[in-house]
């Protein structure tokens, strides 16, 4: 079965059809329902829970499938520390709201209203004198871009954005 | 800890439960006269009478004696007391009138399965002396947004009911029920010696009524609110406990999801020390925890709150929490982990190793972080999770918890095209680890006839096999094939199953060795399963102990639907929605059962001359219909 995916960020709900009312605010939480045994019956109940769905819906999203209470849906979030040097204030942030490491270096630049510079395999990062560093799970310190994303967000534990004078001894590689 | 395991979880007990005895029930005063035949029921040609009250009298058990032997009854009301068991004391309640009486009226813990089974006044009239009751409405399939809101289940008419027929009344635990703030208001005041307030999935009160409760209720010992929805009625309410010390051992308010004033929480678990079981909900940071932690060693049972830092200062010194949880030795039950934090999960160190219960559902851990916690858990029997701990967590698992009775794997993206973490592989290790398994509940995104084969070879002990397949109509995804085998060895080897649900692609085939083997299953749900009616006929000719069935978007048809006619009044419910159903067979079926209650479940604009029904929902009811059904619901 194929499902329509989210695109390049697209957002396709406002090209999708919908039964809901027209004028609805974005806060539409149910998608379009639909009944695998033919009938001409495509009913909407009225979404009493507030549930906020992350992902917009895809095109044949089935009501109440999988049978997961909608308690549990809008929840297991997990949160990585941030901190900069010099930054009088902790942040934390959901590693898993991003996709890549373009993302995440973005929204920590709008985070502490600071540019991050440009990235190389053998010399880090250079050009702006702030540092993106983890700490991973072993404990080690490492630079942001080092490992595949994917190896990266499954064992970061908190971020650091060093400031430059503290850079070069940190080792670029593993 | 089994205690722990029922406040844990969401189904329903695993204990016999027999049918509601419709005969009996239906007598409401012993009459001098000597006839007894049955009243309202049909004669019920199963078999299986065992526990089947809808028979005919021709067992002659009714006889009244002409004068009530009060010596004897004196005596069976001693031996009497000493039943706990409802299915004991309903066997005991049939063997004559004296019996009956005597029963009845030493009857102090009530269960109701359905609360339109019957009416409260009934309950009043027969029994006396409840102190205790329990109580369930909504039919599960309502979680999932299969009926529209406000389809009942009101507890008002009982507790109305119960203030003047039980002003002893202390404990009060309801599971998908709607309960007002007026509702609990009500409870508070008339009930003097009220102990204990359980509220499983329910809705319609908030913050106001629990203030009220933990004002009035000065005896109270239990107040557990779980997966409920609370409104934030900006109410103050821990500050709401008397001022002097508490009786309570048990406060559980992790869903609740509004503020509370920490420091009230703090004075009042001070002022608590029988205060065994505390689930904080998510405004309680670990810096509260902490404190509250070293002012109460004796937990035996905590669920954190939020797990997690907030903005803060970078100089603060952090507080020592794995020092806080060494502190509290007693703990054996963990839950909570709302907005975790990776790195503090090893604070809970110290703990691991004493834990027979561990919920991570809320916590979104990847194996790497879970591996070094679960290798120390070696006591574990209830374990639920989230599928980020991969199949490599599991297989962690596997490896260390030897204890293991319970396991529940829910997916942390709940869509049928999500990426699947844990899959078969996951599976066969857990049954080749855990060979005490007793229940397990297992959403994943693919599976195998020969995991789940293996599981019900390793796993003996099973009572509860619920897995879910994401992907509608999905096959074995290495052979092809339909999952009817696996399921099929699940029913034949696990000679213990009481609970069933599938998933995947499944033709009658499945359904027939559930019918032919499973012998003592009491609830099934069935989902997008099945080619014809075939297959509920092999279920409803089969399952002798069926008493819950759930039944979506599957192909089952007015024939299917009547072949099950002789054993729905041996039934709790019958729930069938977007199957193929026409609303002349139920309305045939509803004239030939009349103590059947047939609700038809729609929306407003629904044409009433419509044939096809959308949802079904039928169970037994000595009251008849209900008089509060809203008119989305046709009952016929």
């Amino acid at each position: 079965m194929a499902y329509e995916k989210k695109v390049n960020e697209l957002n396709l709900k406002d090209t999708e059809l919908c039964l809901g009312l027209p004028g609805r605010t974005e806060e539409i939480k149910e998608e379009q329902e639909v009944s695998c045994v033919k009938s001409n019956n495509k009913r909407q109940f009225e979404e009493t829970r507030d549930e906020e769905e992350s992902t917009p819906p895809t095109k044949t999203q089935i009501v109440g499938w999988p049978p997961v209470r909608s308690y549990r849906k809008n929840n297991s979030v997990s949160y990585v520390k941030v901190s900069m040097d010099g930054a009088p204030y902790l942040r934390k942030i959901d590693l898993k709201t991003y996709k890549n490491y373009p993302e995440l270096l973005k929204a920590l630049e709008n985070m502490f209203k600071f540019t991050v510079g440009e990235y190389s395999e053998r010399e880090g990062y250079k050009g702006s004198g702030f540092v993106p560093t983890y700490e991973d799970k072993d404990g080690d310190w490492m630079l942001v871009g080092d490992v595949p994303w994917d190896m990266f967000s499954s064992s970061c534990k908190r971020l650091r954005i060093m400031k430059g004078s503290d850079a070069p001894t940190l080792d670029a590689s593993l | 800890m089994t205690q722990d395991r029922s406040e844990m979880s969401e189904d329903d007990d695993d204990k016999q439960s027999p049918p509601l005895d419709l005969r009996s029930a239906a007598i409401a005063e012993p009459s001098s006269s000597s006839s007894s035949s049955s009243v309202v029921v049909v004669v019920d040609s199963t078999p299986n009478k065992s526990r089947n009250c809808i028979s005919s009298s021709s067992s002659g058990s009714l006889t009244s004696q002409p004068f009530p032997d009060h010596v004897l009854e004196n005596v069976l009301e001693n031996v009497l007391q000493f039943l706990d068991s409802r299915c004991d004391r309903n066997a005991a309640s049939l063997v004559c009138k004296s019996w009956w009486r005597v029963e009845a009226s030493t009857r102090s813990e009530v269960f109701i399965g359905n609360c339109y089974a019957l009416s409260p006044a009934r309950l009043t009239q027969r029994f006396k002396r409840v102190s205790s009751f329990v109580l369930k409405g909504k039919p599960r399939f309502a979680d999932f947004n299969l009926m529209p809101p406000d389809w009942g289940a009101n507890f008002a008419p009982w507790v109305s009911t119960m203030a003047k027929a039980y002003p002893w009344l202390e404990k009060v635990d309801l599971k998908r029920m709607f309960v007002t703030d007026d509702d609990l208001a009500l409870l508070a005041d008339s009930f003097p010696g009220f102990k204990e307030l359980i509220l499983v999935c329910c809705e319609g009160f908030g913050t106001s009524g629990i203030a009220i409760v933990a004002n009035k209720c000065r005896k109270l010992k239990v107040l557990d609110l779980i997966e409920s929805e609370v409104t934030d009625d900006e109410v103050d309410w821990i500050s709401c406990f008397p001022e002097d010390v508490t009786c309570l051992e048990s406060l559980a308010f992790d869903c609740v999801e509004a503020p509370i004033n920490f420091k009230a929480l703090e004075g009042l678990v001070a002022r608590s020390p029988f205060l065994k079981k505390l689930r904080l909900n998510r405004f309680v940071s670990l810096v509260e925890l902490h404190r509250l932690l070293l002012g109460a060693p004796q937990l035996t049972s905590l669920g954190t709150g939020s797990f997690s830092h907030d903005e803060e200062p970078q100089s603060e010194q952090e507080p020592d929490y794995a020092a806080a949880f060494s502190a509290c030795k007693s703990v054996v039950c963990l839950s909570g982990f709302r907005e975790l934090m990776p790195e503090y999960l090893p604070a809970i160190y110290p703990v691991c190793a004493n834990l027979t219960s561990l919920n991570f559902s809320y916590a979104n851990i990847s194996p790497d972080m879970f591996k070094p916690i679960i290798q120390n858990c070696h006591k574990l029997q209830v374990f639920w999770a989230l599928d980020s701990i991969c199949d490599e967590g599991l297989q962690a698992v596997a490896e260390t918890c030897k204890e293991l009775r319970e396991l529940r794997i829910f997916p942390f993206d709940p869509r049928e095209d999500s990426e699947g973490p844990v899959s078969e592989v996951g599976l066969q290790a857990i049954s080749e680890g855990c060979r005490k398994l007793e229940s397990i509940l297992y959403f994943c995104q693919r599976m195998t006839n020969a995991a789940v084969i293996a599981m019900s070879e390793n796993c003996p002990e099973l009572t509860v096999f619920r897995l879910c397949i994401m992907g509608r109509h999905r096959p074995d995804h290495v052979t092809g094939k339909p999952m009817d085998e696996g399921f099929g060895a699940i029913v034949k080897n696990c000679k213990k199953l009481t609970r069933l649900a599938v998933s995947g692609l499944l033709t009658d085939q499945a359904f027939r060795y559930m019918g032919e083997y499973g012998k003592l299953v009491r609830t099934l749900s069935v989902a997008f399963a099945g080619d014809s009616d075939m297959a509920l006929r092999h279920v409803l000719e089969g399952c002798p102990r069926l008493q819950k069935l759930e039944i979506r978007d599957s192909p089952f048809g007015d024939a299917a639907l009547r072949s099950g006619m002789h054993r729905y009044y041996n039934m709790r419910f019958v729930w069938m929605s977007a199957c193929s159903l026409s609303r002349g067979c139920c309305k045939d079926i509803a004239s030939a059962m009349p103590n059947l209650v047939v609700e038809v479940i729609g929306s407003d604009d629904d044409d009433e001359n419509r044939d096809y029904v959308e949802t079904l929902y039928m169970y037994r009811s000595l009251d008849g219909p209900r008089k509060d059904a809203p008119k989305f619901v046709a009952i016929l």
